[in-house]
């Protein structure tokens, strides 16, 4: 971790210690052998064409933490999710995947997008099996899809066409799709930007829950503060291509809304995001 | 019941209508398509049996019925019809299989793109009824002109239509099976041929239409069998009421291509939002 403390600035606004809790055991959930893969990211930079999106990152998520990325639009969150699940290939610095036990390991990614992306001709099905078709894997293929489903309570539209779907279901067999393979890493870009305010607060529910008892590891990328505090065990803000806010989120699971603690890390978080904002005039 | 407060429940599906039995409505929404053709040949016979219309140069409907009979009896008419349908599904099918192979190779290839949609779009300008000229010299009147003609008719409209629904599919599906381990056969069978489908049909019905267009033609220019040919055989003895006949046989030929486009429609877009009202009501 030292190499994060020297460059933004670390806090811990629950707990006193600083020690992080996500290597206890998650409350309500055994942790899976499986465990999540770790990342160790060292200077990575992307830039399109001459201009620059991602200026040095520097970064370790540990094996099995849910960390969330904030910022505002264009800061490069979502390129720096997509060079970590290799949709672009980054034009300096590196990064390596570990498993749980710190050994590098080939990554066993998935990412959930903004847009479900469900093939409209497939029934929800065929859609959450393309997550295993593609893979060398045991085990009979109408079980794993059932059990995907049935982790996101979506088991009665299995017969469906996506187009039958609320966005809300569509987004949860896409959830189901990327976990049918049981990843180590996932990643989520802004996955719930799209769904109404309700829908959002059960989706994030159900996130938090198929996360601690799955134990991946989680890269969830997000615009909505709250909901990084709401999910997170740490928070990272990107402006302008680097790291310039990196917090620590203690409070015990499944997580209280609107308490006052979430509030004042909510509010440094925005701090940090407006701060290079020119002041506004009236 | 009128027929005018049954199409004034149709478009006002108010109060009354929520109480009206729906099997009644439905059998009704079934033969409200039929309603003008059926009453257009009513009008067209009362003037023909009022003697408004000269039998002479646009015979009555009931000649022409006729007129079909004496065909059909004589099996004329099933040798022509066999003759001009095994031409056209001839033609649709070579037009249709190199239209559509080059569609989709256009589309997934930019160097076969760039080599061959210039030459393509230049042919397509030219209308191919313009070169029968040519093709009699080519191929005399025998069956290659023909197959030559609506082959090349059927294959523009394909090429076209195939070219743009695979450059249209939607690029995040390309991407989000790429992700998911896709390649190559898997990713064009799972993500790129049912993507471009809906737009390989808009195709297919455009060469239907260029199909029959094209075969008539040829047909009544130089043909020794065929629908065309029987019409074309009638205006020079006068008898209007077969040359008629050759055009409802069209008509009804053009309408069975139709529904059956609309049935591989139905069947293979079924996932599609517009084709999932005939399965609710």
């Amino acid at each position: 971790m030292s190499q994060i403390v020297e460059g933004p600035r670390r806090t811990n606004v629950w707990g006193k210690d600083i020690e992080p809790e996500y290597l206890e055991p998650r409350r309500g959930s055994p942790i899976l052998p499986t465990g999540g893969q770790a990342v160790s990211i060292r200077g990575l930079e992307k830039s399109f064409g001459d201009v620059p999106v991602l200026r040095g990152i520097d970064l370790e998520i540990p094996s099995g933490q849910f960390l969330a990325v904030v910022g505002k639009s264009g800061c490069g969150k979502s390129t720096l999710l997509r060079l970590l699940v290799g949709l672009d290939a980054p034009s300096g610095g590196e990064f390596s995947y570990s498993d749980s036990e710190g050994k590098a390991s080939a990554p066993n990614s998935r990412i959930v997008f903004q847009e479900p992306r469900l093939l409209p001709w497939e029934s929800i099905a065929d859609n959450v099996a393309v997550g295993l078709d593609m893979q060398r894997h045991k085990g009979d293929r109408r079980t794993e899809v059932a059990g995907a489903l049935e982790a996101v309570q979506l088991s009665e539209k299995a017969d469906e066409w996506p187009s039958r779907l609320s966005g809300g279901q569509r987004q949860r067999a896409a959830l189901a799709r990327a976990l049918v393979s049981r990843p180590s890493f996932l990643a989520l870009d802004e996955p719930l930007g799209a769904l109404d305010a309700l829908t959002r607060i059960t989706m994030q529910a159900l996130i938090d829950r198929v996360w601690r008892e799955q134990g991946f590891t989680a890269l969830f990328v997000t615009h909505d503060v709250g909901e990084a505090v709401a999910l997170a065990d740490r928070v990272i803000v990107l402006d302008d291509g680097k790291i310039a806010l990196d917090v620590e989120v203690n409070a015990p699971r499944p997580r209280e809304r609107g308490t006052k603690e979430s509030a004042a890390i909510e509010r440094q978080l925005l701090d940090a995001i407006f701060r290079s904002l020119p002041p506004e005039r009236n | 019941m009128t027929l005018a407060t049954d199409i004034g429940k149709v478009v006002f599906p108010a109060g009354r209508v929520a109480s009206a039995p729906v099997a009644r409505r439905v059998k009704l929404d079934a033969l409200l398509p039929y309603l003008v053709p059926v009453g257009l040949i009513l009008a067209w016979q009362a003037a023909s049996s009022l003697g408004l219309i000269g039998n002479r140069l646009m015979p009555a409907p009931s000649s022409v019925a006729v007129a079909g009979w004496d065909k059909i009896v004589s099996g004329e008419l099933a040798t022509n019809i066999a003759v001009s349908g095994f031409r056209a599904v001839s033609g649709l099918l070579v037009g249709g299989i190199v239209g559509f192979s080059l569609g989709l190779a256009n589309g997934l290839s930019r160097t076969s793109f760039t080599l061959t949609d210039t030459t393509f779009q230049m042919i397509r300008t030219i209308p191919n009824l313009a070169l029968i000229p040519l093709v009699i010299l080519w191929f005399g009147i025998g069956e290659e002109a023909k197959l030559f003609l609506t082959s090349l008719g059927v294959f523009f409209p394909i090429y076209l239509n195939t070219l743009h629904g695979v450059r249209t599919v939607d690029p995040q599906l390309i991407e989000m099976g790429r992700v998911y381990g896709m390649r190559g056969w898997t990713l064009f069978r799972r993500v790129i041929l049912p993507g471009a489908l809906p737009s390989i049909f808009v195709g297919l019905r455009f060469a239907l239409g260029i199909m029959w267009l094209t075969l008539i033609v040829a047909e009544t220019l130089s043909a020794n069998s065929g629908i065309g040919h029987m019409a074309m055989e009638a205006r020079e003895f006068m008898l209007t009421d077969v040359v008629v006949l050759a055009l409802v046989v069209y008509a009804l030929l053009g309408k069975l291509a139709d529904v059956i486009v609309r049935l591989l429609e139905r069947w293979t877009l079924g996932w599609h939002p517009a084709f999932q009202t005939a399965q609710r009501s």
